[in-house]
């Protein structure tokens, strides 16, 4: 098999989904180069304020990838940079990618700013993170918290790069004392040997320019949305204060317009860029939040919130927010020059023209193929689709046209964070099945020396004082907190250092601990959160524990927050050195808390997802256990004959049985039952009841595929005449030629049981349905008329050219109000449908032959169940809960467990088949190693002191805690037992515990109270 | 004598939410009071009482505990017990004749820089009216 494969991939694009993407690789044991032609990685994600539909701030869920993907030894990043040339075949392609140079070194530059800071030009360059609302100077990292932290000297704008000169001297390379500026810079052309290529390219943003009626670049006022995310940053332009741009007086009446460069032929885009809806309810939410005088009002279509929770936020936003929703197309809008105002004017969906004034018009922009693509696309010698996007396809959601190059995000495709994050990590599991055989081939791991055993050792603190350049030094005395320092107890030594982290400074540190015998290392420098790491691993190469380290935060908590104030400055830095001293002496080596994997998986549900999850688990060279309760596979795709894409899914289904039935790796339990689950990650034990005999599997991981099902309608005559059936019964029909197509009409109804009181989720799939079966009639009886009662088609993405087919084809979309649902009827043997038409204002009578309902898609009732096995949560309609909506959308908050297909809600195939890739990757993160290394900073039980009392069980986030029953010295004792694969480290349980029994390593509170008492008054 | 009054204030950041915040502030030159002592804590819901009472006992003038905003915590829910707590906390105070506002808990995410210095400062402001701690004073 190892024909020259190579065990590395290129992930192109270092936006969400390609950090994902290089993430899973990474932790799986490949090599990574992650290239991105921005300096920095984080990609649109980052100029997102706040993230639908649970408000999360953006940056601060996606600031801990960006610093993995920087800290991980596996993953290259190869920031301004592009590719060339790719040459090559499948498994072994070589990549010839350009660095541009920043004219700034990037193994010297501290991201301190001070280039920035002394450029003559500060302040005059338009800042394009900001989209020009702010300006920046020539040197300039995109965002404060840019990964890597390097400032890049634009070119375009530089004096000196474009004139040769910059008045009398370079101020930035005067200010810099790193030494980091070199004009002699050039580009770089790097060679790169890749097993599999993963296009992660991203989008680009309509241009709103060219919808010249709204009046974008013309009117002050009008903004697009992207801009307006900007406003809403706390980091941005206004801090957080919604004003309008130009005059920063706060508007009271914004209106959002929607499809803005979607679902628009006359632009050339037709499709729908499926997240615009959502994300314009979330800005008019959080504006009326940061403000609550504004009057917010979204101009629509159709309301697209199909996705998980997204309706319930469209409810909220309507009741508890006032956001005000107006179903209508925008025809113009117009400023009035003296307030600089604009007038909407629009039409009523009963035909009324309308007018009304607004402070502030934000544009929903769609998405778009990025600026590069089609040069990409030549380049890697890929197909586009119709729309100018990366070709992909329903049955292979992360396939290219090219074999060994993937794609995933919305470089494929208009799509949001979790569709993209589960493809980023489904186009790993691709590409690591493709070079599996090289797993751990180019991938480094580092040896350290053997540890030094501290134990008993009086305590020898070691402390380095970091200048930071000025950056501290500026502000601080630093040689007068060496000499605080050192009169400490138990301070062996301290010293000053210019920078502290520069790579001369880390093989100093080396040698002191050794010359010195220190057994506790202090740097007083940045911030933990990011240069941690790199201290512990520089005590390490000491042979010391990571963990007999300390840090004091004296630049950006103290240094830079006081900088008018040197003398309290350099006080507060001495407190803080006092109290990580207090800590440092308490501190203890902590174990590296390594388990035993498993290196197998189990999958629950033997749907297309689950089969596809085993079989990317197979692929990468584990045995998988595939559990199915029923008697055969493939779950609800049995019912599926076709699909708006593709004619024949049950050929496809065949072919996917076929090939789990024959992989060696795959072991199948049919009519499995199961009846207790036990462990943790890397070392479950699942018991099953397979007829009647039963069975122990042992395994590291678990996949949750159980998926959902069609919900029986209670209205709508459903049951008691016979010609009121439902889309699947109407597909099985029409597939098995049991349909007569001599029908003259069929009416549709659309969200039977869906977004209403019972199921207020969407349930996603069935307009796509309703349009598949209606195209399917049509095409076998053009004369057939077909009606489709609906509240919003929601054909988003490029499902929507199939709803325009539908209404070029003749099918009558009419729509109807949740308040007044159509009726069905008999009347004289007939079925007679009446509905309110809304357009016409009127009630329209129509006799269908059929009529077809579209039933929720519901949670299974084994959900319950399962989830009180193994402990996961359900959201409030049942569907299972994932760790985090956004960014973990396919792990569950336990380690070890993942999530695919409808168990986590309903979805469409292509969707399920990204999903279950992307469990099998992220799987694969855990069982491809023999060993897990658990959290070291986790909680500990002293069992002398436990009185059983379980205050600690109930806080625990994750049931990492439980009561056991032992017998001591012949007396039954309640004590707690923390099982140390579950815990986290958050310490919820020390901070209750009544005794003191429960320790906080890293954390205890004697550590705490040392540095408090240390403080003093 | 209140005027040259400077309050000493331990502050608990929880390392994913409000430490960073607190960076950011840094990073962003947004200038603050130089009166907190910070301690980090990995998640807000660490934050027991008796650090609380401890530092109010050596002296502090007020405590500041931050935590992620709700639904934001990284532990799922540790920034709610920490604050239930807190609210509990300060009722007593109010009975041992601590005034309870020398106590504050807020929610400061990663983003909002300019919401940390501007909790500290006002936070510094408040205390300076309510004056020193009186354990300290007795303490002397």
């Amino acid at each position: 098999m190892s024909d020259n494969k190579v065990g590395a991939v290129l992930v192109i694009g270092g936006g969400i989904g390609g950090m994902q993407s290089a993430l899973d690789l990474a932790d799986s044991g490949f090599k990574v180069y992650l290239l991105e032609e921005k300096p920095s990685i984080g990609g649109v994600m980052a100029q997102l304020d706040k993230t639908f539909p649970t408000n999360d701030c953006s940056m601060c869920i996606m600031a801990p990838k960006l610093v993995d993907a920087a800290r991980n030894k596996n993953i290259n990043l190869l920031t301004y940079s592009e590719v060339i040339d790719v040459k090559g075949y499948v498994g072994n392609f070589k990549v010839k990618v350009r660095k541009k140079p920043r004219y700034i070194d990037e193994q010297k530059c501290i991201g301190c700013g001070n280039c920035a800071s002394a450029c003559r030009l500060k302040g005059r360059i338009p800042d394009e993170f900001n989209l020009g609302l702010s300006k920046r100077a020539v040197p300039y990292i995109p965002f404060p918290q840019a990964v890597p932290l390097i400032y890049t000297i634009d070119p375009d704008h530089c004096l000196y790069i474009q004139k040769g000169k910059c008045g009398d001297k370079l101020l930035c390379k005067e200010a810099c004392t790193a030494d980091a500026i070199n004009y002699e810079m050039m580009e770089k052309e790097i060679e790169l040997d890749v097993g599999a290529i993963i296009l992660a390219a991203g989008y680009d943003k309509f241009e709103a320019g060219i919808k010249s009626e709204y009046g974008y670049g013309r009117y002050k006022n009008v903004l697009t949305s992207i801009e307006f995310e900007r406003i809403l940053s706390a980091s941005g332009p206004f801090e957080g204060h919604v004003v309008r741009p130009f005059d920063e007086k706060e508007p009271k009446k914004i209106a959002w317009i929607q499809c803005v460069g979607s679902r628009d032929k006359g632009c050339g885009n037709n499709y729908c860029s499926s997240v615009c809806c959502t994300y314009a309810i979330k800005e008019a939410v959080i504006a009326k939040e940061h403000l609550s005088s504004i009057e917010p009002t979204i101009f629509y279509m159709d309301m697209r919130t199909y996705g998980k929770g997204f309706d319930a936020y469209y409810e909220r936003a309507k009741d508890e927010y006032g956001v005000r929703f107006v179903r209508c197309r925008v025809s113009e809008v117009q400023e009035d020059p003296g307030t600089n105002n604009l007038r909407i004017r629009y039409e009523t969906e009963d035909g009324e023209l309308k007018e009304e004034e607004f402070d502030m018009v934000v544009l929903s922009v769609g998405f778009e193929p990025t600026e590069g693509v089609k040069e990409l696309a030549e380049k890697l010698r890929i197909k586009l689709n119709d729309y100018g996007f990366c070709e992909t396809s329903e049955l292979s959601p992360v396939d290219t046209t090219q074999p060994g190059i993937y794609a995933c995000g919305a470089f494929s495709g208009p799509k949001d964070i979790p569709e993209t994050v589960m493809q980023a990590s489904g186009a790993a599991a691709k590409a690591s099945g493709l070079i599996s055989s090289e797993r751990n081939t180019l991938v480094e791991k580092k040896e350290y020396p053997p540890e030094i055993d501290v134990s008993g050792q009086e305590p020898r603190i070691g402390v380095f004082i970091c200048h930071c350049g000025i950056n501290i030094g500026g502000y601080v005395n630093v040689p007068s907190v060496v000499e605080y320092a050192k009169s400490l107890p138990n301070v062996a030594y301290a010293e000053e250092n210019l920078y502290t982290c520069s790579q001369d400074t880390q093989k100093k540190i080396v040698e002191t601990i050794k010359e010195q015998q220190l057994n506790r290392v202090i740097v007083a420098s940045c911030t933990p959160r990011t240069h941690e790491p790199l201290f512990q691993e520089t005590i390490r190469e000491a042979g010391l524990n990571p963990h007999l380290f300390e840090m004091a935060n004296i630049r950006d908590q103290c240094s830079w927050v006081h900088m008018k104030e040197p003398e309290k400055a350099t006080e507060k830095a001495k407190d803080l050195m006092k109290m990580a001293v207090a800590k440092a002496r308490l501190i203890e080596p902590l174990p590296t808390i390594s388990l035993d994997v498993i290196q197998k998986g189990l999958v629950i549900g033997g749907g297309l997802a689950g089969m596809i999850s085993a079989l990317a688990i197979a692929e990468q060279g584990y045995e998988v256990y595939l559990i199915e309760k029923e008697k055969t596979l493939g779950g609800n795709l049995r019912n599926i004959y076709y699909t708006l894409e593709n004619e024949s899914t049950q050929s496809y289904l065949e072919s996917i049985i076929k090939k789990v039935e024959n992989n060696p790796y795959i072991k199948i339990y049919k009519n499995a039952q199961i009846e207790k689950i036990e462990g943790y990650v890397g070392n479950y034990k699942t018991t099953l009841k397979n007829s009647s005999v039963k069975l122990e599997l042992q395994h590291g991981i678990i996949v949750v595929a159980t998926g959902a099902q069609e919900s029986i309608p209670k209205e709508y005559l459903y049951g008691k005449d016979e010609r009121v059936i439902t889309q699947l019964e109407l597909e099985k029909r029409i597939a098995n030629n049991s349909f007569s197509f001599n029908h003259e009409t069929i009416v549709m109804i659309q969200c039977v049981g869906s977004r209403d009181d019972e199921h207020p989720y969407c349930s996603r799939v069935c307009c796509s349905d309703a349009i598949k079966n209606a195209l399917k009639l049509k095409e076998k009886n053009p004369r057939v008329e077909i009606f489709i009662l609906y509240r919003d088609m929601r054909t988003y993405g490029f499902r929507e050219v199939f709803y325009e087919k539908a209404r070029e084809k003749g099918i009558i979309f009419i729509r109807y109000d949740i308040e007044d649902k159509p009726i069905v009827q008999k009347n004289n043997g007939g079925l007679e449908v009446l509905v309110k038409d809304l357009i016409l204002q009127e009630k329209l009578l129509i006799n269908p032959d059929f009529v077809v309902l579209s039933p929720a898609i519901v949670p299974r009732k084994e959900n319950f169940e399962l989830s009180k096995q193994l402990k996961l949560p359900l959201n409030e309609d049942d569907f299972f809960l994932e760790a985090h909506v956004k960014l973990r959308p396919v792990d569950f908050a336990t380690d070890g467990i993942f999530l695919a297909g409808m168990a986590h809600s309903p979805k469409s195939i292509d969707e399920s088949i990204s999903q279950a890739y992307a469990a099998a990757s992220r799987a694969c993160t855990i069982i491809s190693k023999k060993e897990y290394i658990a959290e070291a900073i986790i909680a500990a039980v002293n069992e002398d002191l436990c009185s059983g009392c379980g205050v600690c069980v109930s806080v625990c986030p994750y049931d990492a805690i439980e009561l056991v029953t032992e017998t001591k010295d012949g007396n039954e004792i309640r004590i707690s037992k923390i099982t140390e694969a579950f815990c986290k480290g958050c310490g919820s349980c020390a901070a209750v515990c009544p005794s003191g029994a429960i320790q906080h390593n890293g954390f205890t509170t004697g550590q705490i109270l040392a540095m408090i008492d240390a403080l003093g008054g | 004598m209140k005027e040259d009054f400077e309050p000493r204030i331990i502050g608990f950041l929880c390392n994913w939410c409000s430490y960073a915040g607190a960076d950011l502030a840094g990073t962003s030159r947004i200038q603050y009071p130089p009166n907190l002592r910070f301690i980090r804590v990995m998640c807000s819901g660490r934050v027991d009482t008796v650090f609380i009472l401890e530092a109010l006992k050596k002296g502090a003038d007020g405590v500041l505990v931050a935590g992620c905003h709700p639904g934001d915590c990284h532990y799922q829910s540790g920034n709610y017990k920490t604050h239930r707590r807190i609210m509990l906390l300060k009722k007593l105070l109010g009975q041992l004749g601590i005034d309870p506002n020398r106590v504050r808990f807020e929610y400061v995410s990663a983003s909002e820089g300019n919401k940390f210095a501007h909790v500290v400062t006002e936070f510094v402001d408040e205390i300076k009216k309510i004056g020193p701690n009186p354990l300290k004073e007795k303490k002397k």
